[in-house]
């Protein structure tokens, strides 16, 4: 048996593998069949971006809550939301995670902790310190993570929320997810400060900015400020840098990005490529052992795929329903 | 001269009526009256009612406009004989118009009501009158003291009477810490001892008639006469349709017609009877009170208590007055207690018979304890 | 024991009472204590116009001031409504509603739905409505119709302080998102409230004024307007029904209707401006679901379509008057006597 460099034992680097694979293979799916025109609406993929999700997630259970974004499928993933019901969630189908009255942009689990991946830019920041804000008065140690990207950390809703959760010392990470990109515009445009960390100092938070493909950093300092969120050390802001593999949504030719930036950032940023070669070099996971999950993943994925398009379609009662819990 | 001059004046229908409202007269001017006859009908804010007459005579001025709203004590009808002259009533009527108010707020200074700390709870009480008899009044399922509106002045001339809120009803605390009849009579004795009341008649309309059974079966020495109005605990039937629809009944459009049960005359319930009676049931622990007693006594429209048997077994006086078209519990009980019981069954009147047909309740009650 | 209590001090029993009988409530909002980290006393305040007044002392730090950030705030009272708390954010002037209106409208009402129906929000947020207060354009809006236009909101607005305890327990208790609306020139209305909790249903109007010749339907601050033209036309032989609306979502278009059918003649009475408003919502119902009943037009007295002026003369033409509303009813009675 090797030495284990890494901070997880194996099991758990097994799961952060078969974690970010099955995220990559639900997008690289998704984007090949939405191109055949089954789902409806639009989707925003998170392929890519993977380790960050990933590497976060790993340090919380039910308890904790999470507040995504409308790139949310790797974030529900990561947090334990059933594959199946949000296949068949992106599909309109009844059998979805929210009876197919939700789709891609509003796919939750409060029973995971997913609060809810959100059409709206910057709005789960203020949601997420009054989930923090019932975890402390609870004292269940609960801790609410926000994710936001480059776009939408210029939102007032994110501002006011590091500000409210830095006077109520709540248990809040601010997690932005820079790829660089707020749909069409660059980071660098719409954006006044060099770094995250310093808008956050703004407001009295520590933050630290990280290799967002790298799941180990993202891993490691991820876990640093949510302990110290959990033992009532306050807010913190996680910038990680990371690639975004596809358009903003399914269908944006991505004319704004450099030629070559994409095939550029698979063949030397790709997170689960990162991940496989550091355990691998390390001899602590065998190549073959990594083929095994990516087989299981995309046999997953398939049936996942498969029993969305052959579940039901919503019956027209449903478009009344659940609107109120009574009325 | 006015010996021969009787006045009809605005009724004051418990202590909360400051006024009422004239809505029709049920005798012309010139028409012969007799004690008891229904002259005018009168609106409150609570609850509609019939004036009756007082006197014997006729009806020589009718002043009362209806539609029109007069204050409580107010002269609105003039009863003389034929041979008094009418310039004579003129000047009675005249004369009459200052006395009104003049004695108005006396009765407003008073405490309408008090509580008392008892076994069962916080429990509500309005006492009226310092009489040698002791008479307490106890009103029915989801009732409370103010059932008693129109008795228990002209019953406080004869004694000192007690109308207490049960547990559960009224201001009363909401816990009903034993939902049947036992638990009930308990709490009654409980609140017996608490304001020193040895020995009492009890007067009981529906459940509260069989609390009052109830109690003169477990504490004889303390209950010197039974009157039972409308009472259960004589047979098993009762209208499931009142019982439960009362419980369940949320809005005022649901409440209206279940109330209607309660009335020979559904037009009696008002507007404000439902909302107060609203206003009642959304009080905390009444919704759950309310199901313990239902529950409790009138399960699957049967009542769970009967004690004719019981009662006409025992030697306390009974008195028995039921209301010709009950809805509630059938007029038919009133002959449960066969000759142990004096019974009087009213035409013209519903389940709450001692409200629409006061006088003549109040007169049989009078009789019953005075004897 | 009967007594008589300001719509003001009902609102702050209420939420006494639900305190001291659900830990899970807790009160959000700026100044609601006062003089939260200032060098003087705490509840200095109790909210703006002191209608929280109190409370700190009974509930320590279940009440907190926050800063003036209305969308973190009011989110973050939706969010802990989402983790299993009833909170009640004060918004102060439901006017604020600009600075955080996605929180109230793509998030608490929506999480149900667009949820699948795995989500509650039992979030209540008070805020003041209403003119009259000299208070000009960004103080004084009735914004009723804009939140009761939304799926998924539950809005109410109490006319007296019986009904403001009881809906604000209600509205603490219920599991939906609610508006709670409090008119600012009633604050300081007494009338007989119990000492005891109690909750009034949602989606019962109340039939405050009986009659058999109009009906004038309102809600708020109004209804005594329309109570005082009632009181008017009564003396003109005109019997006019006044029906207090007390919740505009849910809405009780039975006791509309059965009082239309009853009366063939329809005033509605609102304080908001008059396009898309309750006023409109009303007469469209029930001249689709009453025509037949209807003897004339239905009448709107509304605000105008202009923004709450500041000068008093110019604000006390602003609200609906008794008077407009009399003359109104006159619309509806061909034969009526000049109110």
């Amino acid at each position: 048996m090797t030495n284990n460099p890494f901070p997880l034992p194996k099991d758990d680097l097994l799961q952060a593998y078969r974690t970010m694979r099955t995220i990559r293979e639900f997008e690289e799916r998704l984007h090949v069949e939405f191109a055949k025109g089954d789902i409806p609406g639009f989707v925003h993929l998170y392929a890519g971006e993977e380790a960050c999700a990933t590497g976060i997630m790993m340090h919380l259970s039910d308890i904790d809550r999470i507040a995504s974004t409308h790139r949310g499928h790797g974030h529900c993933i990561a947090k334990g939301v059933d594959v199946h019901a949000m296949m068949a969630e992106i599909y309109g189908k009844v059998t979805g995670s929210c009876r197919g009255k939700g789709g891609s942009m509003h796919i939750a689990d409060l029973s995971k902790g997913m609060m809810g991946a959100n059409g709206i830019l910057g709005a789960g920041a203020p949601l997420i310190c009054g989930a923090a804000l019932a975890a402390k008065f609870r004292g269940d140690g609960g801790v609410g993570i926000t994710f936001f990207g480059d776009g939408a950390s210029n939102q007032g809703t994110v501002l006011e929320s590091m500000n409210l959760a830095a006077i109520w010392n709540l248990p809040v990470i601010f997690v932005v997810e820079n790829n660089g990109y707020a749909e069409s515009t660059s980071v660098e445009y719409a954006t006044g400060v060099d770094s995250y960390v310093d808008r956050a100092a703004g407001f009295g938070l520590p933050g630290v900015t990280v290799d967002g493909t790298d799941f180990f950093a993202v891993h490691e300092a991820a876990g640093e400020i949510i302990r110290r969120a959990r033992e009532g050390g306050g807010p913190a802001l996680l910038e990680c840098k990371m690639v975004r593999f596809f358009g903003h949504f399914e269908g944006d030719a991505q004319t704004y990005k450099a030629k070559g930036e994409n095939d550029a950032n698979r063949a030397s940023r790709d997170c689960l490529t990162l991940f496989a070669n550091r355990v691998t070099a390390a001899g602590v996971i065998g190549d073959a052992e990594l083929r095994v999950i990516d087989r299981e993943v995309a046999a997953l994925i398939d049936d996942a795929v498969a029993s969305a398009k052959g579940a039901p379609l919503p019956h027209a009662g449903e478009l009344t329903t659940d609107v109120y819990v009574s009325y | 001269m006015s010996e021969r001059i009787k006045p009809i004046v605005m009724p004051k229908w418990g202590l909360s009526m400051s006024e009422g409202k004239v809505t029709g007269w049920l005798k012309r001017p010139g028409s012969k009256v007799a004690v008891g006859d229904e002259i005018v009908e009168v609106e409150t804010d609570k609850i509609a009612g019939v004036v009756e007459a007082g006197d014997a005579g006729t009806l020589r001025r009718v002043i009362g406009e209806p539609d029109t709203v007069y204050p409580v004590k107010a002269l609105i009808g003039v009863i003389a004989d034929d041979d008094v002259p009418d310039a004579e009533i003129d000047a009675y009527v005249a004369a009459y118009a200052t006395g009104a108010a003049a004695d108005g707020g006396e009765d407003e200074a008073a405490p309408r009501y008090d509580f008392v700390e008892t076994p069962a709870g916080r429990l509500r009480y309005a006492r009226r009158g310092d009489g040698p008899h002791t008479i307490i009044l106890i009103h029915g399922f989801g009732g409370d003291l103010d059932n008693w509106l129109f008795n228990i002045d002209a019953l406080a001339e004869a004694g000192t009477v007690h109308a207490l809120d049960l547990p559960g009803h009224g201001q009363s605390d909401k816990t009903v810490k034993e939902p049947g009849l036992d638990g009930l009579s308990a709490a009654l004795v409980g609140f017996m001892d608490a304001l020193g009341i040895e020995s009492a008649h009890l007067v009981g309309h529906s459940m509260g008639g069989a609390v009052a059974a109830r109690t003169a079966l477990n504490h004889p020495g303390r209950v010197r006469s039974l009157t039972l109005i409308g009472s259960a605990g004589l047979g098993e039937e009762i209208n499931s349709g009142y019982t439960e629809g009362f419980i369940a009944a949320s809005s005022r459009r649901d409440l209206k017609p279940v109330l209607e049960h309660l009335f020979h005359n559904p037009a009696t319930v008002t507007r404000q009877l439902v909302d107060d009676l609203l206003k009642y049931k959304r009080l905390d622990g009444v919704d759950d009170a309310l199901r313990a007693l239902g529950g409790a006594l009138f399960a699957g429209g049967r009542q769970s208590a009967v004690l004719a048997d019981a009662l006409k077994a025992a030697t306390t006086p009974v008195l028995v007055i039921w209301g010709e078209s009950d809805a509630v519990i059938p007029a038919a009980h009133a002959e449960a207690l066969g000759d142990r019981a004096k019974a009087e069954v009213i035409g013209e009147a519903g389940h709450m018979v001692q409200m629409e047909k006061a006088n003549r309740v109040n007169e049989l009650v009078r009789g019953h304890i005075e004897t | 024991m009967a007594r008589k209590i300001s719509y003001k001090q009902a609102i702050n029993e209420a939420l006494d009472l639900e305190m001291r009988r659900d830990p899970t409530v807790i009160l959000l909002g700026e100044d609601i204590v006062g003089g939260s980290g200032a060098p003087g006393e705490m509840d200095a305040w109790g909210g703006v116009l002191g209608v929280t007044k109190g409370l700190y002392a009974k509930h320590g730090n279940r009440l907190m001031d926050t800063p003036l950030s209305e969308s973190a705030y009011i989110g973050a009272a939706i969010g802990a409504a989402a983790c299993g708390m009833r909170p009640v954010a004060e918004l102060m002037f439901l006017d604020f509603m600009g600075v955080c209106f996605d929180q109230i409208l793509n998030q608490a009402a929506k999480f149900k739905y667009m949820f699948g129906g795995k989500a509650k929000t039992p979030v209540v947020i008070r805020a003041m409505v209403g003119a009259g207060f000299r208070a000009a354009a960004q103080h004084s809006q009735m914004l009723t119709p804009l939140f009761t236009h939304i799926p998924g909101l539950k809005v109410v607005c109490p006319s007296n302080a019986y009904d403001a305890k009881g809906l604000l327990i209600q509205s603490i208790r219920d599991d939906d998102p609610v508006i709670f609306c409090e008119h600012k020139n009633l604050y300081g209305l007494e009338t007989d409230v119990p000492a005891e909790s109690y909750a009034i249903p949602f989606g019962e109007a109340n039939v405050v004024r009986e009659g058999k010749d109009v009906t004038i339907v309102s809600y708020g601050l109004t209804v005594h307007r329309a109570l005082a033209a009632a009181e008017t036309l009564a003396r003109t032989g005109i019997q006019a029904e006044v029906i207090d609306l007390r919740t505009l979502s849910p809405i009780d278009w039975d006791t509309v209707i059965e009082s239309v059918e009853a009366t063939g003649r329809l005033v509605v009475v609102d304080e908001a401006h008059p396009r898309c408003s309750i006023a409109c919502d009303v007469a469209a119902y029930v001249a689709q679901n009453a025509f037949g009943a209807l003897k004339a037009a239905p009448q709107m007295v509304t605000a105008p379509h202009t923004p709450v002026p500041f000068s008093p003369v110019l604000e006390d033409l602003y609200i609906p008057s008794a008077d407009a509303i009399a003359a109104a009813v006159g619309k509806t009675v061909p034969h009526a006597r000049a109110a």
